[in-house]
């Protein structure tokens, strides 16, 4: 059958020549590329020591934002633990008392809000569903741990430092 | 022989010990390095500034491994198999001359363990016995994968020992000597064998890379195949005396084929030398560049090996036994021919 695309090519296996059978030649041209290899500067990032550079949509570790006046942003709504797809969201949601404005912008605030950084697939949809633009998956790679429970994050860690103290 | 002799002689026998086993510590690290550079690369770093305690760390490593033999092993084959590899690579060392000989005061001390005169065919012998480490350590194991690496490793040395062999009798043509001193003397200045012996030392580097199992000859412990070879039920130290063993041997390969064909401890230039730097000074030079070629063999071994894929069997035995012994018999020939008619 004739080919359509034209793009079909008709290999042969031709005898190996007298430089190909002596297999020296074909190892000399590696050996020359393995050499021009040996002099090239190496590609590797050092890690700890040196970090590559994230992407502008990279997706870290998550932080809870404070608004302009050092307040929480959260409500404690739970439309970011509805929305997460590996269930790694609780928070128990409480309500702001007089005397408080400063700490919390809403009436309702979450007291304990943890995140279980094992379950987290960073996928980003947390950051979507937030109506309070309070959580941001724009911190760091999660540093590893020895225990499982010391990978739930609670508020200490996911609550943005305070403006200006 | 006087005491001082004996104790001169016992001396140096301590240091090259020393020195070939602190060579092949530190090939290991200069492998890991050298594979790392070829492939763009950092290797290891962070065992002392740029990795350079990185051998004792994986020595360590090696002796808190668990021992395990294996229940079904032959224990004390099981062991004698390592250490039959590793004192076969240690003696090898003993006939090569590391230098001419220095003369302090009235004393002339030999840089040459034991100047025996069939040298080359000592260097020979040790090779050959040294397979046996392999053999009895891969059939003692009791594991299929261990046998068939020690079979191959077997053959494959067998096969390669004939073109070796060969390929020094045209050497032995042009030098008429056995013994590694008088072919070192030989050399002396440029009149290096390799420029008259071009495919003899071509047929014997190829043969070197199997003898010592390296790549692309190292079937015996090809990981694809057969797990870890002749080695796959070894741990700890055992394990280690095997793979130091390797490393040792390279040593000693390099040593004997920069003596062999590269003139050894001789230097383009090294009369002028000698006569302005005095009679210990000038053999030290000598000593110097002979661990220069022996470096750069090793480094050539580790070139290679990270350069050209492993072998097939059949290739192995293929190019063992219908090119390099042909080859090396019309090496003979044509040495011959040469001699006759135009004289050495």
């Amino acid at each position: 059958m004739e080919s359509l695309s034209n793009k079909k090519k008709v290999l042969e296996a031709k005898p190996l020549t007298l430089a190909e059978k002596a297999y020296l030649p074909a190892i000399v041209r590696g050996m020359g590329i393995t050499l021009k290899h040996f002099f090239k500067k190496d590609v590797t990032i050092r890690y700890p020591e040196q970090k590559r550079e994230f992407s502008e949509n990279f997706r870290g570790m998550h932080s809870l934002k404070r608004d302009e006046q050092g307040r929480e942003r959260c409500t404690a709504c739970g439309l970011c633990a509805l929305s997460c797809p590996a269930e790694a969201i609780t928070m128990t949601a409480a309500e702001r008392q007089p005397g408080e404005e400063n700490l919390y912008r809403e009436e309702k605030y979450a007291a304990v809000y943890e995140i279980n950084m094992l379950r987290c697939i960073f996928c980003g949809l947390c950051e979507e569903a937030c109506p309070k633009e309070a959580i941001y998956l724009d911190g760091d790679i999660v540093p590893s741990e020895f225990i499982r429970k010391d990978f739930i994050y609670g508020k200490d860690k996911l609550v943005e430092a305070p403006l200006n103290q | 022989m006087e005491l001082a002799d004996i104790l001169i002689k016992f001396g140096l026998i301590v240091v090259i010990f020393l020195i070939s086993l602190v060579v092949a510590m530190y090939s290991t690290y200069a492998e890991r390095k050298v594979a790392a550079f070829f492939q763009d690369r950092v290797g290891p770093n962070r065992a002392g500034p740029w990795g350079i305690l990185q051998p004792l760390a994986d020595g360590g490593k090696m002796f808190m491994k668990e021992e395990i033999i294996p229940n079904r092993a032959s224990g004390l084959l099981f062991i004698v198999g390592p250490s039959l590899a590793i004192m076969t690579a240690c003696i090898g060392s003993a006939v090569i001359p590391w230098g001419q000989p220095l003369h302090i005061g009235s004393k002339v001390v030999d840089l040459q363990v034991t100047d025996i005169n069939v040298g080359v065919l000592y260097i020979f012998g040790v090779v050959s016995l040294g397979v046996y480490g392999i053999m009895i350590g891969g059939w003692a194991s009791n594991n299929k994968y261990s046998l068939l690496g020690a079979i191959r490793a077997a053959s494959q040395n067998i096969s390669y020992e004939i073109s070796m062999g060969l390929a020094i009798i045209a050497l032995l043509m042009v030098n008429g000597t056995l013994s590694l001193k008088e072919i070192a003397e030989q050399q002396h200045g440029w009149h290096w064998n390799v420029i008259y012996q071009p495919l003899g030392f071509l047929i014997f580097i190829v043969c070197a890379f199997a003898e010592t199992n390296r790549s692309p000859f190292d079937l015996p412990e090809c990981e694809t195949e057969l797990i870890g070879g002749y080695h796959t039920e070894y741990s700890s130290m055992k394990l280690g005396f095997y793979l130091f063993a390797e490393y040792i041997n390279m040593f000693v390969s390099s040593a004997v084929m920069a003596t062999l064909y590269f003139g050894g401890y001789n230097y383009p230039g090294m009369d002028w030398v000698t006569a302005h730097v005095g009679p210990v000074i000038g053999p030290l030079i000598g000593t110097v560049v002979l661990f220069a070629k022996i470096f750069l063999f090793i480094f050539f071994f580790m070139w290679v090996r990270w350069t050209i894929p492993r072998f097939r069997y059949d290739q192995l035995m293929n190019l063992g036994w219908r090119t390099l012994i042909p080859l090396a018999i019309a090496n003979i020939v044509l040495t011959g021919i040469i001699m006759t008619f135009f004289g050495k």
